[in-house]
């Protein structure tokens, strides 16, 4: 065991010093960078913006090869460094924490939400096969698998907060004008995140029912259950206990990337309805060309992800007797 | 008018087939799922006091996408109590499908009981009609009343559980006032008397880490838990190697004889049968069209089918070049003529055979047969 996590924890290492060499070469690769298109910008007015755009990119360290650039940011990561960001020059891992826990929050209800709709939902669609149950929910589920995120928040923003009135339709994390603290804030706060998790919550749900709903009727097919019928036990105790400990099995895999979808936020959701989280802050540095955030961001999420399927692995072992790790 | 291709069927008659089978399914699961069903119709009296099952008529049918799947079709015999019945026939006669439906695990919605009566009686004496007790009461029945071995000892255990776990369920669910401490004591000595030799390290194992054998005694010690009083044995060897097979026959023999129960043992090994049964029952294409007492059937096979089976069994120290075989193969159970399905197969067939189905000819008191063969017979008794 022991010296499986250690294989484990080497292996991870390489993976994420792929992940962010591949990450940085291919952001040095585009034709464009942040200091270029800074500069370009006021070409008209500025004759000589190319060789104070070279000046710049020198300090910024962008004129270096991609290689000696790669391992002069690895080297200060390494000690923790990841720089200041190109664009506001915040130190980029504040810049990250001061984002992260709104992305969090709304990442970990969602999440909750998702398991707590779409495991059972799931579960009743296989046991009542071809049934009622089974086609309303695989409808709506799948309803939200191909609904586009932009258009059913344009939708719901339209419905809800436009006509209806019952939500803020300014955009951002609290009112325009609101002054208050405390207890009011937080209030406001949670109001403006409704939507959001209401749309992110609707277009996850589909995915995992769907999965859960294939296992069960694999299991619920299998002899095993067969013999517990023949031993007359409930049911529910079969599909509960008997099935569900089987289903459960698979459904680990579609766990193990839970825990980097918690903490990086959701791009295109947090831009529509304007809230600063990490989605956002990711997204501007991305269409920017803000190296050190984008560098610093995709190593926190690479970092979790790995950790996210090694977590998983060991949860198979605990969960399926059948696993042993380390032989 | 385009011509018909025979195994395809066309839009229209798939469309057709869909509704019919939607409506049917429908009809049986409501028949099933209501709330209440009185006890008219699920208590019976049995026709033989002797008889510990009573199959009357029965017929299972699958309503698939290609047509209705004729699987029992009108299967009538009786299980006697403390005695071994055997059922024989090739792959896909209806032997298993027929013992699943006394446990009522015919895998709904597509598989229904359609009618007849299945007559079970209990070991107070009551006797209900399987086919149509509610579904808790089938609860109460299954796995203590009558219990089931299955084919594969290799899936037949849920992998996820420890074989400890699996079998004190069974004694939790159905000895009044088990608790855990009473449940495991059980367990441990229903290994012991399977012949497991470390019962204490087995209860805690895990199925993958058995072997098939051992599978299967756990199986038989986990069908046997609550001295059930008939024990179905569907291919209990089949996945076995020729050494554990005879040690599990000698198993079942030995506790049979020690609980009292009664055995249907469906196999389609001849060796077996004669060893095991005290009657035979020989389906073909989810008909019996043999019965009889093993004596009967051994010594005077009757219905060409049965004569071809016995035929096929290889004999020791009789030298010969080529093993017999019967030719052709088993009709498909989708669209079943109308005269004898083993016509097309027989090499004693007469004229008489183009006709209808064969009815069932008594040649003694207890040996049937449907064969126009007979046909005599009947007039002679």
């Amino acid at each position: 065991m022991f010296k499986y996590i250690v294989k484990r924890i080497l292996i991870s290492i390489i993976i994420i010093f792929g992940v962010t060499f591949i990450t940085y070469a291919l952001f040095r690769m585009m034709p464009d960078n942040y200091v270029y298109s800074k500069f370009a910008a006021q070409s008209a007015t500025n004759p000589n913006w190319q060789e104070q755009a070279a000046r710049v990119e020198h300090l910024y360290g962008l004129d270096l090869n991609v290689f000696v650039g790669y391992f002069k940011w690895l080297g200060n990561a390494i000690k923790g460094d990841f720089g200041n960001s190109f664009i506001d020059g915040a130190v980029v891992t504040d810049k990250i924490k001061q984002s992260l826990p709104v992305s969090f929050i709304m990442s970990l209800i969602v999440s909750i939400l998702q398991i707590a709709i779409a495991i059972p939902l799931g579960i009743k669609a296989a046991v009542n096969q071809y049934g009622p149950t089974d086609y309303i929910t695989t409808v709506f589920t799948m309803l939200g698998i191909s609904l586009p995120s932009f258009f059913f928040s344009g939708i719901i923003i339209k419905v809800f907060a436009v006509d209806l009135k019952w939500f803020d339709a300014s955009l951002g994390l609290q009112s325009g004008n609101f002054q208050g603290n405390g207890w009011q804030l937080f209030w406001n706060q949670a109001w403006h995140l409704v939507l959001p998790i209401f749309v992110e919550t609707v277009l996850s749900l589909g995915g995992l029912m769907r999965y859960t709903r294939t296992n069960m009727l694999e299991v619920l097919s299998a002899d095993y259950i067969r013999t517990a019928k023949a031993k007359g036990v409930k049911k529910r105790n079969i599909v509960y206990k008997h099935a569900f400990k089987n289903t459960a099995i698979p459904l680990i895999t579609m766990f193990s990337g839970i825990l980097a979808s918690l903490f990086c936020g959701s791009m295109i959701i947090e831009q529509i309805f304007g809230i600063q989280g990490i989605g956002f802050q990711s997204y501007t540095a991305t269409t920017q060309g803000d190296i050190p955030f984008v560098m610093a961001y995709n190593t926190f999420i690479a970092v979790l992800t790995v950790l996210g399927i090694f977590l998983s692995d060991i949860l198979y072992a605990i969960v399926d007797p059948r696993v042993k790790l380390g032989n | 008018m385009k011509e018909k291709k025979k195994g395809y069927i066309s839009y229209a008659e798939s469309r057709q087939i869909i509704k019919y089978n939607k409506q049917q399914i429908r009809y049986y699961e409501k028949l099933k799922k209501r709330k209440h069903i009185p006890e008219s119709e699920y208590v019976v009296q049995m026709r033989d006091e002797n008889n510990i099952v009573e199959f009357d008529d029965l017929h299972t049918f699958f309503f698939t996408d290609t047509g209705t799947v004729k699987a029992v079709d009108g299967v009538s015999f009786d299980i006697p109590a403390h005695s071994t019945v055997g059922i024989v026939g090739e792959s896909g006669c209806g032997k298993s499908v027929t013992s699943l439906s006394l446990l009522r695990l015919v895998q709904a919605p597509q598989g229904q009981i359609v009618s007849g009566a299945i007559r079970y009686r209990m070991k107070d004496g009551s006797c209900y009609d399987i086919s149509k007790v509610p579904q808790e009461m089938m609860e109460r029945i299954s796995g203590k009343e009558i219990s089931m071995i299955f084919q594969e000892p290799m899936t037949s255990l849920n992998p996820v559980f420890t074989i400890g776990y699996q079998l004190d369920e069974v004694s939790l669910l159905h000895i009044e006032g088990a608790t855990k401490e009473t449940a495991r004591q059980k367990s441990i000595e229903m290994l012991e008397l399977v012949g497991i030799a470390n019962a204490e390290g087995v209860y805690k194992s895990y199925p993958h880490e058995l072997s098939g054998g051992m599978r299967q005694r756990v199986m038989i010690a986990m069908a046997l838990c609550c001295q059930p009083n008939l024990i179905i044995a569907d291919e209990p060897t089949t996945a076995l190697d020729v050494t554990i097979q005879a040690q599990i026959l000698d198993l079942l023999r030995g506790l049979k004889e020690k609980f009292d129960s009664s055995i249907m043992l469906i196999t389609h090994d001849l060796g077996v049968i004669a060893e095991m049964a005290d009657f035979v029952v020989v389906m073909y294409a989810g008909k019996v069209i043999e019965a009889g007492n093993v004596f009967e059937i051994f010594d005077h096979p009757s219905h060409p089918y049965t004569i071809g089976l016995l035929r096929s069994k290889p004999v020791i120290n009789k030298k010969v070049d080529e093993l017999y075989c019967i030719k052709g193969r088993v009709p498909s159970a989708v669209d079943l003529p109308d005269y004898c399905y083993f016509k097309d197969r027989c090499d004693r067939c007469t004229a008489a055979c183009g006709g209808k189905y064969p009815e069932f000819v008594w040649l003694s008191p207890t040996h049937k047969v449907a064969c126009h063969l007979y046909d005599g017979v009947k007039e002679e008794n």
